[in-house]
């Protein structure tokens, strides 16, 4: 780089305070970022990039400081700049895009009066200019109809249309410098692609710098001159994004690299070396299932419906007057799959499409409004999900769920939670019984023994998915429905969950419904795949057919939405 | 909009019944013999039963209850015993004594309790915090009794700076023309300077005594409330677009953080609204507590029960208005209707 650096981040240490005494959650790292420069800093969790974007910026909570070193911004030290000439240059000079752009926003308050807000701050509008200057700021992010969006709650907006509304807040003030962090986590690909395009378009129009603080390699690589890797506070490797992706210098990138699911990949491709097979069982050659043999589920026709909220008045009802009844939202509208036995069959969609609801119908929690779902020759679609808990096939259907943390119960040890499904649907005969089963689970899915006894909190996130998956095989199930089971996961933790997942597969002899909107991952996972939209089945078929060669426009636009890191 | 109100008024019906039934029942169970009490020490057994017949007690419970109900119907509460007025015209006098009274407390109480729980929100671990912490404590660990007697003793007694605690005004000042029955409102209406100083001076010993108590749940409230909101994720994109910290803490901060502390208003507000008894006594102040506590030791049902029902119905349109000011706060609020 020839021209000077807009922002140069030289040997910045920041501590937070902890009740253990100091923590070093940056340590002494050098970024710098040139004029109109695209810079990625990538990392997974507890790298400290956040934690660096929120110094620069001085947003850090009040337990954190900087503890050394300096952060100019053409030629301003941040870190000596007084609190009133940091509130001039955030929003103005530095701008920033978060992660969850609808807690982002603030609830109670329109959108168009928020970016106002940030415009009369920065004397970028009049009282008399301000609304017609948000209207532009909203027009400049391709929000259709400006002027009514402009009365709009965060609430009334899809999770896209918000981050628009947040690039919108970020960019109104003509700022030099975008930091986004991780502004895509959560949104659907084609919503992804969508908004990122935005970002790198307005930010090239207008000669912006820009970091992009993401997890995801891919992103980087696809968006960002150059890339910052970090991890534990240190960053250790900084090169141009296709110098980086051809030749990872650093074994942590490159450990990340390996971790990032690709095409062309096997799952086994995704450890940094080839893992020891679980104690006894080889990788037995996967068991196609004959056509013969009837699948292990069949599912007919499936509908979930749901009233469409009532537009009349309670007083309206009471007094007998009619309303055109709308036809209710169907969820899940008539689809028909199966599932062979040994099979995993990968379920594809965006959010709103309705895999969660035909996750949930399947695990028999709530009832299909219609369809059938034939379970070994039973139709469980019949059985009302109130009572399901208290039928026999209960234990072999099981589920792992999105979230790790959430899905434990606080206050139960790991052990316990294991133990749950054990206790409620067959309770062992003694106490030492029950311990040795857990341990066997636990020794099954990776899970040290010593830990059985911890909390939730006291475990990793990659600890915590173990548990889950263990206290979903506790029962020896027939079905395993994998709802998002890594999307809460750092890519590394995911390549090992996955392989865990691949192994207890073939040595138990389960079926899987692996629920995701991560096509790589399902690529890497499933024999079959179905893509669902709004309600209904778009495709399916083998996953090589599906993801190598998409018949549906609709599954062509999200294989080319997901960015891809040059393999 | 309205119709919204006639839909929520009319979900509260089947709660009233049941506030009329059960008190009718309680009332009649609790122990104590009403013609007994007003006839007297010496009374013989003759002379109770013919006070009772003529009281319509010896009959059966469901034709009581039906007569009760049918009175009701027609706006009468029935008569009181002790005092020998319609109970509508005693609660009538007396309601509005007690609403100005917890009224003021309470507007007190917020004008001290909201800023104190904010700046403790905002500076967390600061002397104001911990100000806050004692505050509060203080509040809800003193009696009102105590406080009330001490506030007497010192501003009465020993300085001499407020009247006697002899009710709502002293005894020269004269009441003014009858407009809400709250004196400082309608003195201010009649233009009559004199007589809102007096109530004013009346009412602020009995006022302060009330804030003092209910500072410590609006306190605590707020400053909980307000910590959470500033964790948010919008009040850090508000801070990281620049926003003064005026415009964060009050515009962004604390509207969200004010759900709660609506809430927790309207609770603290009827809680006192009937349960001010020690106050009302300390101050001689003529409100409805300490009428519904003399009528419940004379066994004196319809007093009773007036005051019951005329409670249970505050509360619903208290509840009320606290949902549509949820509304004109939140917008998500609306929406669900």
């Amino acid at each position: 780089m020839s021209a000077p650096a807009l922002l140069e981040i030289s040997d910045l240490t920041v501590e937070f305070a902890t009740r253990r005494g100091a923590v070093q959650a940056v340590k002494a790292i050098d970024i710098s970022v040139g004029k109109g420069e695209t810079v990625a800093i990538v990392g997974e969790s507890g790298s400290g990039k956040s934690v660096t974007s929120y110094a620069v910026v001085r947003i850090l909570d009040r337990a954190g400081r900087v503890a050394e070193g300096a952060i100019s911004f053409s030629g301003i030290d941040l870190v000596a700049a007084s609190e009133a000439q940091m509130r001039d240059i955030r929003g103005r000079e530095i701008s920033m895009i978060f992660q969850n752009p609808r807690a982002a926003l603030n609830p109670i308050r329109k959108v168009g009066r928020q970016i106002e807000d940030v415009l009369l701050q920065h004397v970028q509008a009049t009282r008399s200019t301000a609304r017609q200057k948000a209207i532009e700021a909203l027009d400049k992010v391709r929000i259709a109809r400006p002027e009514e969006r402009y009365d709009a709650y965060p609430f009334e907006l899809s999770g896209g249309m918000c981050q628009r509304v947040v690039i919108a807040l970020a960019l109104a003030c003509q700022p030099q410098l975008l930091i986004a962090d991780e502004p895509t986590t959560g949104l659907d690909v084609t919503t992804q692609k969508a908004v990122m395009d935005l970002i790198v378009e307005l930010t090239r129009e207008r000669g912006m710098s820009t970091i992009l603080i993401t997890h995801d390699l891919g992103l980087a690589a696809a968006y960002c001159d150059r890339v910052v890797v970090m991890e534990k506070g240190r960053v250790v490797e900084t090169a141009e994004a296709g110098a980086i992706f051809r030749a990872p210098q650093h074994p942590y990138t490159r450990k990340l690299m390996q971790a990032t699911p690709r095409i062309g990949m096997r799952l086994r491709d995704l450890l940094p070396e080839a893992p020891a097979p679980l104690a006894s069982a080889a990788a037995a050659p996967r068991a196609p299932a004959s056509a013969e043999e009837p699948p292990l589920m069949q599912v007919t026709d499936l509908v979930k419906a749901y009233p469409r909220p009532a537009s009349g008045s309670v007083m309206a009802r009471l007094l007998g007057r009619q309303e055109a009844d709308q036809p209710p939202f169907r969820a899940v509208d008539g689809i028909s799959f199966s599932v062979a036995r040994g099979e995993t069959l990968g379920l594809v969609g965006e959010s709103g499409c309705g895999k969660s609801t035909t996750s949930m119908m399947i695990t028999r929690l709530i009832d299909p409004s219609a369809g059938s779902i034939v379970f070994d020759g039973v139709d469980i679609g019949a059985i009302p999900a109130r009572r399901f808990a208290a039928s026999p096939l209960r234990r072999r259907i099981q589920m792992v769920f999105q979230d790790p943390t959430d899905s434990l119960n606080p206050r139960f040890t790991a052990e316990r939670a294991i133990a749950d499904p054990i206790l409620q649907m067959n309770p062992p005969t003694s106490r030492d019984a029950l311990r040795a089963r857990c341990e066997e689970l636990a020794t099954l899915v990776g899970l040290p023994v010593e830990l059985l006894d911890r909390f939730p909190h006291q475990l990793s996130g990659g600890q915590k998915a173990r548990v889950g998956i263990a206290r979903a095989i506790a029962l020896n199930p027939d079905l395993v429905i994998l709802d998002e089971p890594t999307a809460a996961l750092d890519v590394s933790v995911q390549a090992v969950v996955l392989n865990l997942l691949q192994e207890l597969k073939e040595r138990l002899g389960m079926s899987y419904l692996f629920v995701s909107h991560d096509l790589n991952v399902v690529r890497l996972l499933c024999d079959r795949v179905i893509v669902m939209r709004s309600g209904a089945i778009v495709e399916q078929g083998t996953a090589e057919a599906v993801l190598g060669d998409p018949q549906a426009a609709y599954t062509r636009e999200l294989l080319t939405a997901i960015p891809h890191p040059p393999a | 909009m309205l119709r919204l109100i006639g839909a929520r008024l009319m979900t509260t019906i089947p709660s009233v019944i049941g506030v009329i039934i059960v008190t009718f029942l309680l009332t009649r169970v609790l122990p104590g013999d009403t013609a007994a009490y007003f006839a007297g020490p010496a009374a013989s057994p003759e002379a109770i039963a013919q006070i009772r017949s003529k009281l319509g007690l010896d009959l059966p419970l469901p034709v009581q209850f039906v007569s009760y109900v049918k009175a009701l119907v027609q706006g009468d509460l029935g008569q009181s015993l002790t005092t020998g007025q319609p109970v509508t015209a005693d609660l009538a006098q007396r309601l509005p004594a007690s609403a100005e009274l917890t009224l003021a407390g309470l507007l007190l109480a917020m004008a001290v309790a909201l800023p104190l729980g904010v700046l403790a929100a905002v500076k967390q671990g600061s002397w104001i915090d911990h100000l806050c912490r004692v505050v509060a404590t203080a509040g809800v660990s003193l009696p009102v009794f105590f406080t009330g007697l001490l506030l007497v003793y010192v501003f009465y007694f020993l300085l001499g700076w407020s009247p006697a605690p002899l009710g709502r005004l002293d005894v020269f000042a004269s009441e003014p023309a009858r407009v809400t029955g709250l004196y400082l409102v309608d003195s201010l209406l009649a233009r009559d300077g004199e007589t809102f100083r007096a109530a004013l001076a009346q009412l602020i010993l009995p006022a302060v005594t009330l804030a003092i108590f209910s500072l410590a749940p609006i306190t605590r409230m707020t400053r909980a409330s307000m910590l959470a909101v500033l964790g948010a994720d919008f009040v850090r994109t508000a801070r990281a677009s620049g926003l003064s910290g005026g415009k964060v803490i009050g515009t962004y901060a604390f509207r969200n953080a004010m759900l709660p502390v609506v809430t927790t208003l309207g609770m603290v507000f009827s809680f006192l609204l009937g349960a001010n008894v020690l106050v009302e006594k300390v101050f001689a102040w003529p409100g409805v507590g300490s009428y519904a506590v003399e009528a419940l030791i004379a066994s004196d049902y319809a007093p009773i029960q007036g005051f019951v029902l005329t409670m249970a119905i505050l509360y619903v349109v208290l509840n009320l208005m606290i949902d549509l000011l949820y509304g004109v706060i939140d917008p998500r609020v609306r929406l669900e209707g």
